[in-house]
């Protein structure tokens, strides 16, 4: 951006509502190659799903074996179940995404089958508390609303639109479990009947639709206004005001509910879009000095937060002391004992974990079931879905397409950062679940809407734009390229 | 801005980078260390997950295993816990495992690495062998024998076949369950505070843990010393030996529990069991040749194992003349385990070589392969074979005809020795009551059994020349099932 004339970075914040023919936003790099038939690649999507239910039986199957030596009578079901599921959303993508990105759905259902393996096989060793039933549950939701995503939004500009509802609807699932008792230590959960979700989780996707369409619209301001300190440009309070009042609240009101995972993935989110709507370095600044600072002040003064930091700082300190082995020990101790090709699925210790074993702590049975082979497949998988998510940014034409791809994206980056940072040791542990893996219905929902939204914005990237596929002309180059 | 995607997405990249480095660190490189912590119960949870392997008595075990459901799964089960607990020992999921459990571990456990067919292919399918099993030399019907005639009195009995090592009875008592150490949890740490602290000591194998002084049975160790040593050349010459004794170098008078001990041969002090007789020839032979005739029979050996460790039996190599007299007599410092004086008892037998003593005769695959043999081997050389006829020429008149006559078996030649140590302050303790003794049958080539017994707590009248008494009827019973057995088993 720094290198392109104003004018530009205003036009494009305004095509951002502008139709899809704009030329202005035009980048050679990534745009469909001009004259027409660019492949669909649905057919590669279908294989690749068919293959994600496959592995997801065979896992199923495998974790039986282990265990009873037979494979479950339900296997075949829970395949079809699955296919079934998959077969809908591959349809909806096709009737509605069909340029759509083919690796996104197919990923997706991978890693929510292995999932529903993972906690099922956990719910072996604790006959008295079945998980999978309800997480098949919640995923069927997931996955219709996933359908329901790609079927009614058409085109993901409209969202812009309603950034201020979004925020305002963020901020109010955000406070809403103040009034519910806490969880756990911390209050983010609705309890209603015998259904408990986290409200937060779907903060998160109405928060990234609201920075991605601010940002689009105010990034030009942002990026050139404001005053110069030393070689960093720090923005103007004008229009830093709104936004970081916004962010503070959420950050506040996070830090009330003690859920610090999703605190510290809002804030590396907010950090993230921010700097790649300005280019401005200082955001980076400022955010690590805002980090560190907030870090600090919690990790000093919060004891549950405390404990968290003193926990990663010295997991084995509770073992000395005569106490056991801590849940991050039990974590690590889990991790080990997978080594190079783990144990096999079933035939791991992970339960000696104990609490959150199906759902913070899942990747410790990844770790030791399915070694360090099958934990770099998952991080694999993940990376897949947010390079793809990255991609389908850098292929939009529209500045709040690209902000809001790179939000989805770098929500899905920075929980399985946050948590298997946390259960391996390398940062302090914070509550969080994995994408899809863990059990949490408001978790699978949310990341089935957030692949939705990517379906349909790398949809609207790859479709070919009729006025250039027509007239074969080469758009002018207006946005910067590199 | 596509630059700063690009770069978003290069932190994205990194953060992953160092994920997998933070994993690897994790599962490959702290992963030997984390895994051995102690506090890591995948160690005793893999360890409890099969059953254990048997321990075989006669070809049936005497060891189970009991699914717990919890999370050791297998708990070991004695079924006739305090009869066999000095063979087997315990195996606990709370305080480790002992004796025959704890020497045989690997295998019991499923561990050993021999128990895999295919040790490579094993390493690749992570596969999980069944424990294999441990095949005693013990006859449980010599051990019934032995356990009944201690009849829960403080002592034990030590049974050995002379010419293998075998070992056929190990009995010490009073006994314990140790299947009551077998699980976890506050009943069992109630039993191991019971058994440890209990003044009977019922967690002690005295067949091979505890040394007692040996006494008058220590005298077949001075009466080879003499005869190889030539201080004694015709076994019913008299010794020259006056009673009183007087201690060399001091004022005691050593007295004689028997009488016409004066001047008595060697074959009427083993039969009469004359202390002035056998102190005077331990000094005769003198110090140097008595430590070494004690070490020909196994004392002053700290590293035997049957594989269970063995207790090391004492005979003090730098001692003055009076106290190398007492010392000869089986007193002062001379300390005893049941077994080695079992030993004393098959070297002679065994025409003066004492055969490696052990308990396990083979061990076997779960499926009943064998994986290895204990081959008979020489243990020590303890006298010349000539001693040895010698000396088991007086062990059998002092079963005939002196002290010993309780242990007579109609129909078998017996040669047996009695023995009765005073301990405590001023020997105001209850006398230990000994017996060594050897049986053959009288169609035999060689001796079946070599047994010794003592008996802890013999309400013995001071006066008797004990062991007789006590020991002696004990050591006839499971001599007889010895002899039964070797007939049965021709």
């Amino acid at each position: 951006m720094t290198a392109a004339p104003p004018p530009t970075g205003a036009k494009d914040g305004k095509d951002a509502r502008g139709e899809r023919g704009a030329r202005g936003a035009k980048d050679p790099g990534d745009a469909p190659p001009p004259g027409g038939c660019v492949p669909k690649r649905r057919g590669v999507e279908f294989s690749l799903l068919v293959g994600a239910v496959l592995i997801s039986v065979l896992g199923y199957a495998e974790v039986g074996l282990a265990r009873s030596g037979a494979v479950p009578p339900d296997a075949a079901r829970y395949g079809a179940g699955l296919g079934f599921l998959s077969l809908l959303a591959h349809l909806a993508v096709r009737l509605r995404a069909p340029y759509a990105d083919p690796l996104l759905l197919p990923i997706a259902v991978l890693l929510n089958g292995l999932g529903l393996v993972l906690i099922y096989r956990l719910d072996l060793e604790t006959p008295g508390d079945r998980a999978a039933p309800t997480q098949l549950v919640w995923s069927t939701l997931g996955v219709g609303l996933f359908i329901a995503v790609v079927l009614l939004i058409r085109d993901h500009r409209v969202l812009q639109r309603y950034a201020y509802l979004s925020v305002a609807g963020a901020l109010a699932l955000m406070i809403l479990p103040i009034f519910f008792p806490a969880v756990n230590g911390a209050r983010i959960w609705i309890r209603i009947g015998g259904l408990s979700f986290q409200p937060g989780e779907f903060a998160k996707i109405l928060l990234a639709v609201f920075f991605a369409a601010y940002l689009a619209a105010n990034r030009t301001a942002l990026a050139h206004a404001g005053r110069r300190i030393w070689r960093l440009q720090f923005p103007a309070g004008r229009v830093l005001g709104p936004i970081v009042a916004i962010w503070l609240l959420s950050v506040g009101v996070l830090v009330l509910e003690r859920d610090l995972g999703t605190s510290l993935l809002f804030f590396g989110l907010f950090v993230i879009m921010l700097y790649v709507a300005t280019g401005r370095t200082g955001w980076i600044a400022v955010g690590l000095l805002l980090a560190s600072a907030g870090a600090f002040l919690v990790g000093s003064l919060e004891p549950h937060v405390h404990g968290r930091v003193q926990d990663w700082l010295d997991p084995y300190a509770s073992i000395r002391a005569g106490d056991g082995p801590g849940q991050l020990a039990q974590s690590l101790f889990a991790f080990a004992a997978g080594g190079m090709q783990g144990t096999g699925l079933g035939l791991g210790h992970s339960v000696l974990i104990g609490f959150a074993a199906k759902s913070d702590f899942i990747l410790a049975t990844v770790g030791e079931e399915l070694g360090l082979v099958g934990l770099s497949a998952f991080f694999l998988l993940y990376a897949l879905l947010v390079a793809r998510g990255y991609r389908a940014g850098l292929a939009l034409r529209d500045a709040f397409g690209r902000l809001l791809a790179v939000g989805l994206a770098s929500i899905v980056a920075l929980q399985v950062f946050v948590i298997a940072g946390g259960v391996t040791g390398l940062i302090p542990l914070t509550g969080m679940a994995m994408p899809f893996l863990a059990q949490g219905g408001s978790s699978v929902v949310t990341n089935w809407v957030i692949v939705a939204l990517l379906v349909r914005v790398s949809d609207s990237a790859r479709t070919p734009r009729p006025d250039t596929a027509d007239t074969g002309e080469i758009a002018p180059v207006t946005e910067d390229t590199r | 801005m596509i630059r700063y995607i690009r770069r978003a997405a290069g932190l994205s990249l990194l953060l992953l980078v160092a994920l997998l480095v933070n994993a690897v660190r994790v599962m490959l490189v702290e992963a030997d260390e984390l895994d051995a912590d102690p506090a890591n119960r995948r160690i005793a949870i893999s360890r409890w997950e099969r059953p254990r392997g048997e321990i075989l008595v006669d070809g049936r075990p005497v060891t189970g295993s009991r699914d717990s459901g919890q999370q050791l799964r297998w708990e070991r089960t004695y079924p006739q816990g305090p009869l066999y607990a000095p063979v087997t020992g315990y195996a606990s999921q709370t305080y480790g495992t002992s004796l025959l459990e704890n020497a045989e571990d690997e295998l019991l456990s499923g561990a050993d690495p021999m128990l895999a067919p295919l040790p490579l292919w094993n390493d690749v399918t992570r596969g999980r062998n069944p424990g294999g099993d441990v095949v005693t030399t013990i006859r449980a019907r010599m051990q019934e024998a032995a356990f009944r005639g201690l009849a829960g009195r403080r002592g034990a009995v030590v049974a050995i076949q002379p010419w293998s090592g075998r070992i056929l009875a190990l009995v010490s008592s009073p006994s314990y369950d140790p299947g009551v150490l077998s699980g976890t949890g506050r009943e069992v740490k109630r039993s191991w505070q019971h058994l440890t602290t209990s003044p009977d000591q019922p967690m002690l194998a005295r067949a091979i843990r505890q040394t007692y002084p040996p006494g008058s049975t220590f005298k077949i160790v001075t009466a080879a010393a003499a005869l190889d040593a030539g201080v004694v050349t015709d076994v019913d010459a008299p010794t020259d030996t006056p009673d009183p004794f007087v201690l060399p170098g001091t004022r005691r008078v050593l007295p004689n529990e028997a009488k016409g001990c004066a001047d008595a041969s060697l074959a009427d002090a083993v039969r009469w069991s004359c202390n002035t007789v056998m102190a005077g020839l331990g000094v005769k032979v003198g110090l140097e040749k008595m430590v070494e005739a004690a070490g020909n029979f196994g004392f002053n050996d700290p590293g035997l194992r049957v594989p269970s460790w063995v207790a090391r039996s004492n005979f003090d190599t730098d001692m003055s003349p009076d106290q190398l007299a007492l010392s000869s007599i089986g007193q002062f410092n001379t300390a005893a385990t049941p077994l080695q004086m079992a030993l004393v008892a098959a070297a002679v037998a065994n025409n003066g070589e004492i055969p490696r003593p052990h308990l396990i005769e083979r061990t076997t695959t779960a499926g009943g392969t064998t994986l290895t043999t204990t081959v008979r081997r020489t243990y020590r050389r303890a006298m010349t074979p000539s001693t040895a006829t010698r000396l088991q020429d007086l062990m059998v008149r002092a079963v005939t005809e002196g002290t010993g006559t309780n242990a007579a078996i109609p129909g078998a030649r017996v040669g047996g020795k009695t023995g009765t140590a005073q301990h405590g302050p001023d020997n105001t303790g209850t006398p230990y009551a000994w017996f060594i003794a050897w049986a053959q049958a009288a169609d035999s080539a060689q001796p079946a059994v070599a047994v010794a017994v003592v008996v802890e707590d013999a309400e013995a009248n001071r006066t008797d020349i004990s062991g007789g008494g006590d020991a002696a009827p004990i050591a006839r019973a499971v001599m007889e099932e010895g002899l039964r057995g070797e007939a049965e088993g021709r």
